[in-house]
């Protein structure tokens, strides 16, 4: 059994009838800002432990290297660009260009992560070594968590590059990909100030 | 125009779905709504065990350290198993039926949101059985308590509890970028931000809220977290921490969190006044508007709860401004709500009951606020029951009595039943009577001296307390003629018609229940602000033909 209902005049564009595709990136955005501020919570908490400190740094430990960590942030830094050339590159329809530099910018993640390890490992200090041990590897850690994080979902988008066909719908996650990388720059450029740049309290 | 055809009966779906991962937004919202009046049932218990030890000054019923395990279990599950799945099953339901939406903008995100919260409802209930038993540091968790591990095991009610928070965090940030987004890409054509429903805005206010606050309170869990068992000092004097940021970092997110709260039992009395008055909605604009200078004050208040915690004096002075600031564009809000109703034809219905009790209790409450807001005043009632009392009014008095009125309202829609007046009425006393019994003495005992979370006391406080037990009982039995009515209405209650309160929305141009897909293809294209009480304004393009067309499906369907 049936009942008429009326159809109001067609839906303008802009609604729904699209799919649910397109809320991807709007959703995605309103997470990383949800998300910075966690780093603003432990920055805050970082300053806040550090400038009421007595001893700040633990008995032996006077200051941390920063030749590395400089290194490691232009490579970050450069990552950023080169994740752009790679979006540019898509947008102008060069799939290898894309697939390149894509390459590029995880290399440049990857050496990164590196980076960080090799200076953990040459560190005298531990997590549990007072506020300043813990507030150096509980920040760096997060952070390069994150990092791995968007190595990760480089990777993912990386393979749906190769599937055939696959290309329509891959704008999204490759513009979410890259905006995180983005994201995780930023949060490298104000951790590195807050924490090799700013060293005498 | 054209004229589409629609079954008008599909095949009724099972009941079984509610126990699935469905993606229905209608069936998540049924979901959260029950599970969370299952953990209210439970926080009750426990609260009734909190007042069966308080009618006697000695601590008798239950040992000094179960008591403290008890409150905070209790404090717990009503925030973080009650009112928040609570209020997200409303969203589930309100949200995409009123901006006349399919389903959220991620269904599936959705349903894993809602299925964390069993998860971590079962994990936080385990802790009864560890060794050591639940947390007991109270629901704010304050080191240097919360970081004692006596016992030495790795898994502690103290661990279960971090836990347990920290995944409801998890669901309920999901939750928020999905009713977010909904809100911000999903309304009907015609539905400016200016012709959305206060509810919606109430909505969006909060969710923003969670966004901003408790990405915080995780970082200061994990944090204490790591201080519990990876040995860090980060809250620890003896290792150079601070116990004090760890309040910043919780009360950063919990005092917005009480907004979280209270802004869609704002919206609730929003939408039900103008219903019940059958006038518009006094000051529309400013209502909704305000909704947002709530969250922006909202954020710099947090340090009222810190008063006494050796915070510098210009924070305390500039803590105390902000937070006398907020009953500003909350007095809007109330004035805006008392126009609406003056010279209205009341109906008294159910939960025109439960909002203008609701109203009542929160206007007590914003000036208990005050007064905590007042630096001397506080350092004077701080952990006392006056507190205690304080915030009981705001949020049972007001909200949890708003969430019923939105519960009996919103029934016939999504249940396609009426809920029955009578034990409506009776639920309605029983609960308002009850609330002030129970939480109205807590001031003057706050005043005199009584402190809070403690199990015996000078028998000076005797008489006080035994009324606030009482009034406790009362709100336990409150709960039967409430269930009774929602079973028995649910299975055999009268059928309801699409729009049983005369009112005006999109989700009343649904029939009841609405169909899996709301209005599917068919989005009628709004015309005009909601709440046109009176005024005989259509809300959408082809009204009269799209409530002729509901009226004549529910005739034949009668008729059958
Ligand atoms: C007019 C608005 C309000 C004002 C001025 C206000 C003020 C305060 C102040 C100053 C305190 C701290 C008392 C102390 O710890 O010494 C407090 C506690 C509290 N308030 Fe409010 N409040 C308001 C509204 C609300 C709302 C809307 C809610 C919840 C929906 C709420 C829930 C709470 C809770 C849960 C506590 C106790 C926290 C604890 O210490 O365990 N308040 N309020
Ligand atoms: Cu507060």
């Amino acid at each position: 059994m049936t009942t008429a209902y009326p159809t109001p005049t067609p839906a303008p564009e802009g609604h729904h009838a699209e799919g649910h595709e397109s809320h991807n990136l709007t959703g995605f955005i309103i997470f990383l800002c949800s998300e910075s501020v966690i780093f603003l919570a432990f920055f805050s908490g970082y300053a806040l432990l550090k400038t009421s400190a007595l001893d700040w740094l633990p008995p032996g430990v006077d200051g941390l290297e920063w030749q590395m960590p400089l290194i490691n942030s232009i490579v970050l830094v450069s990552s950023s660009g080169t994740i752009y050339l790679a979006e540019r590159a898509m947008a102008k329809g060069s799939l290898w260009g894309f697939r390149a530099f894509w390459l590029l910018t995880m290399a440049l993640g990857a050496y990164f992560l590196y980076g960080q390890a090799v200076e953990w490992s040459s560190l005298k200090f531990g997590f549990t070594s007072g506020t300043f041990g813990g507030t150096f590897y509980l920040l760096t850690g997060f952070h390069g968590l994150h990092v791995a994080t968007g190595v990760f979902l480089m990777t993912l988008m990386l393979i749906k590059s190769f599937i055939p066909g696959n290309y329509k719908g891959g704008e999204q996650g490759v513009q979410a990909t890259s905006l995180f990388w983005h994201f995780v720059d930023v949060i490298w450029i104000i951790l590195f100030l807050l924490i090799y740049v700013w060293q005498r309290s | 125009m054209t004229l589409a055809t629609f079954p008008a009966s599909e095949p009724k779906p099972s009941w079984t779905r509610y126990f699935t991962f469905n993606t229905d937004a209608k069936v998540i919202g049924i979901q959260y709504i029950v599970l969370a009046f299952f953990f209210f049932l439970v926080g009750g218990l426990l609260a009734m065990i909190i007042r069966g030890e308080l009618i006697t000054p000695e601590a008798d019923l239950v040992d000094r350290t179960v008591y403290n395990g008890i409150y905070t279990m209790h404090g717990t599950v009503m925030l973080f198993l009650f009112v928040f799945p609570v209020l997200n099953g409303l969203n589930n339901l309100l949200i995409p039926t009123m901006i006349g939406a399919p389903d959220m903008a991620f269904p599936r995100l959705n349903a894993v949101a809602f299925w964390l919260v069993p998860i971590f409802g079962v994990l936080l209930m385990s802790s009864f059985f560890v060794p050591g038993g639940p947390a007991y540091s109270g629901w704010w968790s304050y080191p240097p308590v919360s970081i004692q591990n006596p016992l030495g095991h790795l898994v502690s009610g103290q661990g279960l509890w971090l836990t347990a928070v920290a995944l409801s965090g998890v669901s309920s940030i999901m939750g928020a970028v999905n009713f977010v987004t909904t809100i911000i890409r999903m309304r009907a054509p015609g539905m400016g931000w200016f012709r959305m429903p206060v509810f919606c805005w109430t909505a969006l206010a909060a969710q923003s809220l969670q966004l901003i606050g408790l990405p915080s309170l995780t970082g200061g869990a994990i944090m204490l977290l790591m201080d519990l068992v990876a040995g860090t000092s980060f809250y620890d004097p003896a290792g150079g921490g601070d116990p004090v940021l760890y309040q910043h970092f919780f009360w950063f997110y919990s005092h917005p969190a009480v907004y979280v709260i209270i802004l869609p039992v704002f919206g609730i009395f929003s939408e039900l006044f103008p219903v019940y008055s059958r006038k518009p909605l006094f000051g529309y604009v400013y209502v909704a508007v305000a909704s947002f200078i709530i969250v922006g004050l909202g954020l710099v208040v947090w340090v009222h709860h810190m008063f006494p915690s050796g915070v510098p004096e210009w924070m305390r002075n500039l803590f105390m401004f902000t937070t006398m600031l907020i009953a500003v564009p909350t007095g809007v809000k109330v004035f805006a709500w008392l126009g609406t109703l003056w010279r209205g034809k009341i109906r008294l219905t159910t939960p025109m009951l439960f909002c203008l009790g609701g109203l009542f209790n929160f206007v007590f409450a914003g000036v208990t606020g005050i007064m905590l807001a007042t630096v001397p005043i506080d350092i004077h009632v701080s952990n006392t029951y006056f507190v205690v009392g304080h915030f009981h009014y705001v949020i049972y008095g007001a909200a949890v009595l708003g969430i019923f009125a939105a519960i009996y309202h919103w029934f016939p829609k999504f249940t396609g039943r009426m809920p029955y007046e009578g034990l409506g009425k009776v639920h309605f006393l029983l609960t308002f009577v009850g609330a002030n019994l129970n939480f109205l003495p807590m001031h003057p005992l706050g005043l005199m001296g009584m402190p809070r979370r403690v199990s015996s006391y000078d028998p000076e406080f005797t008489f006080w307390n035994v009324i606030a037990s009482l009034g406790a009982f009362l709100l336990g039995v409150s709960v039967i003629p409430f269930l009774l009515n929602m079973v028995s209405s649910w299975v055999r209650g009268p059928r309801a018609t699409h729009n049983p309160w005369n009112a005006i929305g999109l989700e009343w141009l649904l029939p009841s229940p609405p169909a899996e897909d709301n209005f599917g293809e068919h989005v009628p294209v709004v015309l005009s602000r909601p709440y046109g009480y009176g005024s005989g304004e259509p809300l959408v393009e082809h009204q009269a033909e799209i409530e002729a067309a509901l009226i004549q499906a529910e005739q034949l369907e009668s008729a059958r």
